[in-house]
């Protein structure tokens, strides 16, 4: 019982019991250069077998999609600011009138950050959730109960247990992206990688990601994108830095993403510990209760 | 509506939480008190939550009441046994079981696939509390039935009836000693989560919850055994009570504006109620030495303020998961406190 619950992590892989080092996989999402295009979404959808899950106007620029959850495990995030990209000039100042002088639209797709340290893994009571050995996380649907409790223990709001009724396939389960286990592992893409037409989803080794997004970070701010900035690259962030990296144009909150995102479980040694001491004062205190009086 | 992100964080003009991108804002006021901390300014993504909600029902609060009663009447029930006090020790032993009992029925009924509950038990994992809590119940639930079976003696066969009269004692405080781990380790189960009134408790809750485990265990005692026998329980109940709202005070004052949704709407409400009803009790309690009507309705009490406690603290985890303002809040705090 050596697992790390934080900080930074070298072999994901190896601290989860894997031998054999394997390189770890992963994604580098690129807004600056997602065109909201959606291909992703529909290969995800495809490729993993995951059902409808609702056909909404959202009143959310193009995102009718809305957020991750058990039937969504790519989401084309959408916001519309009037503000400049960069140095571009949107040519609308003259167009409109006051209303709107500058205007950007920032695009991007969100999935599962397969956390070096995973809370939705810590807290799984069944070990449905797994580490692979590409160091991901996944959900083996035949293990999984549905209690649910990695819900609520995600940083990011990814997994989602799937409501839908028995005819649904994996009806009362938790789910969410497996970065493709199944392609990956005979050497593919995943799929939404594989469909995105700019390269705004790469795939590939986490090390090697990691260096071409700050390649791109760097050409960025030379050509005046001064807020482009990296998220969940640093390996010394609050979940050991992801599985899952991106580029942003803007604060993650402004994505729905969390600010400063903490894995629960690194407070789980001190609540065990409190517990503990709780449990002590109650007995304690019935003992107490038996010795403190006359009747 | 206000689109989201129409300015990074420090551009905007400063202004309440208030997730304006909601239509019809919030429903409430802050209290006075609440109002004194400066309202922060913060982005989200249509106003959308940034980590999911439990997609529990009331089963989990229910279950978390029922713990602590079975954990807290285990340890009465040995007590009571030990010292002499059968009425006691029958309502605490009959408590215990018929609380576990329910509450297992309540945990399976929350699961996606019922059906798959001993999926529970294929591994044991201390990062899991559901699994070290699946463990503690296997171990509590039971030696609590065997210890009630000991009060149902006489309804059994013969041979089972001297069985169980040899055992009922061993099984009464082998409960009593895994009663507190019932009770405490709920705590950390809902606390070891991103929910943020929830997580941002962890320092207290384990005590809250103890505490709170006393008074409905005490509460029962109260309701069930003679006055003459219930001594106990009545200190159980005033020391849990006493416990439960010190650590309550505490928790809040170290929860930043996480503490709100303790304070609003249906969480609120039972905050309230369950401070009433526990203060309500604990007064009764000294007077319910003479009278078993009083100490019945005092136990009453006490039992529905337990109660409270559970699903006022469930409900404001929900609220605070389903508002990004506690998400994004604290954490873009955090950020710029570490900013050189």
């Amino acid at each position: 019982m050596s697992n790390q619950l934080y900080g930074p992590t070298e072999h994901v892989a190896a601290d989860a019991g894997w031998q054999g080092g394997q390189p770890r996989l992963g994604f580098f999402t690129d807004t600056s250069v997602c065109i909201g295009c959606k291909a992703c979404e529909v290969a995800c959808k495809e490729w993993n077998e995951v059902p409808e899950d609702g056909l909404n106007l959202l009143g959310s620029s193009y995102d009718n999609t809305g957020a991750l959850g058990a039937s969504t495990w790519r989401h084309v995030a959408f916001v519309e600011q009037p503000r400049q990209l960069g140095s571009q000039d949107s040519g609308l100042a003259e167009a409109a009138a006051g209303t709107r002088s500058d205007f950007r639209w920032l695009m991007e797709s969100d999935v599962c950050k397969h956390c070096t340290h995973a809370a939705c893994l810590d807290v799984c009571p069944t070990g449905s959730l797994f580490r692979t050995e590409f160091g991901t996380v996944v959900v083996q649907d035949d293990i999984c109960n549905g209690c649910g409790y990695c819900v609520p223990a995600c940083p990011f709001g990814v997994i989602d247990r799937r409501e839908g009724g028995k005819a649904v396939k994996n009806n009362g389960l938790a789910q969410k992206c497996t970065l493709c286990y199944d392609r990956i592992g005979a050497g593919m893409t995943p799929a939404c990688a594989q469909a995105c037409p700019t390269q705004s989803i790469q795939f590939g080794d986490l090390d090697e990601l990691r260096a071409r997004a700050e390649e791109r970070q760097r050409a960025l701010h030379a050509s005046g994108v001064t807020e482009a900035r990296l998220y969940l690259d640093d390996p010394d962030d609050g979940i050991g830095g992801g599985g899952a990296m991106f580029l942003l144009l803007d604060e993650p909150e402004v994505y729905g993403l969390p600010p400063d995102p903490v894995v629960t479980t690194r407070d789980l040694p001190a609540m065990w510990k409190r517990a503990a001491l709780a449990g002590v004062a109650l007995a304690a205190g019935a003992v107490a209760a038996f010795l403190g009086g006359r009747a | 509506m206000s689109a989201p992100g129409t300015s990074a964080p420090g551009m905007s003009a400063p202004g309440r939480v208030e997730d304006r991108s909601r239509p019809g804002g919030r429903r409430r006021r802050r209290s006075a008190e609440r109002q004194m901390v400066p309202d922060a300014q913060f982005t989200s993504y249509y106003g959308r939550p940034v980590v999911k909600a439990s997609p529990w029902t009331e089963d989990i609060p229910g279950y978390l009441f029922l713990g602590g009663l079975a954990g807290g009447s285990a340890l009465l029930g040995a007590g009571a046994d030990l010292t002499g006090r059968p009425a006691l020790r029958r309502t605490a032993r009959l408590g215990a079981a018929g609380a576990i009992t329910a509450s297992l029925g309540l945990l399976v009924h929350d699961l996606g696939r019922p059906s798959r509950f001993l999926n529970m038990l294929r591994v044991a994992k201390p990062t899991s509390p559901m699994s070290v809590g699946t463990w503690i119940l296997t171990a509590f639930g039971p030696a609590a039935g065997v210890a009630a079976a000991g009060e149902l003696a006489g309804l059994l066969p013969r041979p089972l009836r001297r069985l169980v009269g040899a055992v009922d004692r061993p099984a009464g405080l082998a409960a009593a000693a895994l009663g507190p781990a019932v009770a405490a380790y709920t705590a950390v189960l809902i606390a070891d989560t991103a929910t943020p009134s929830w997580h941002e408790a962890h320092r207290e809750l384990p005590f809250v919850f103890a505490g709170s485990a006393a008074v409905a265990a005490g509460g029962l005692g109260m309701l069930g055994a003679p006055v003459g026998q219930a001594g106990p329980a009545r200190r159980l109940a005033v020391g849990g009570a006493l416990l439960e709202l010190a650590a309550s005070q505490r928790m809040e004052s170290s929860m930043g504006i996480a503490a709100e949704p303790l304070h609003e709407g249906r969480a609120g409400t039972l905050m309230k109620a369950s401070k009433a009803l526990t203060g309500l009790g604990t007064l009764g309690t000294l007077l319910a030495r003479r009278d078993r009507r009083v100490a019945a309705a005092s136990g009453i009490a006490l039992l529905a303020g337990s109660a409270c406690t559970r699903f006022g603290i469930f409900y404001a985890g929900q609220a605070s998961a389903r508002d990004p303002k506690y998400t994004v809040v604290p954490q873009r705090e955090r950020l710029e406190a570490r900013r050189p």
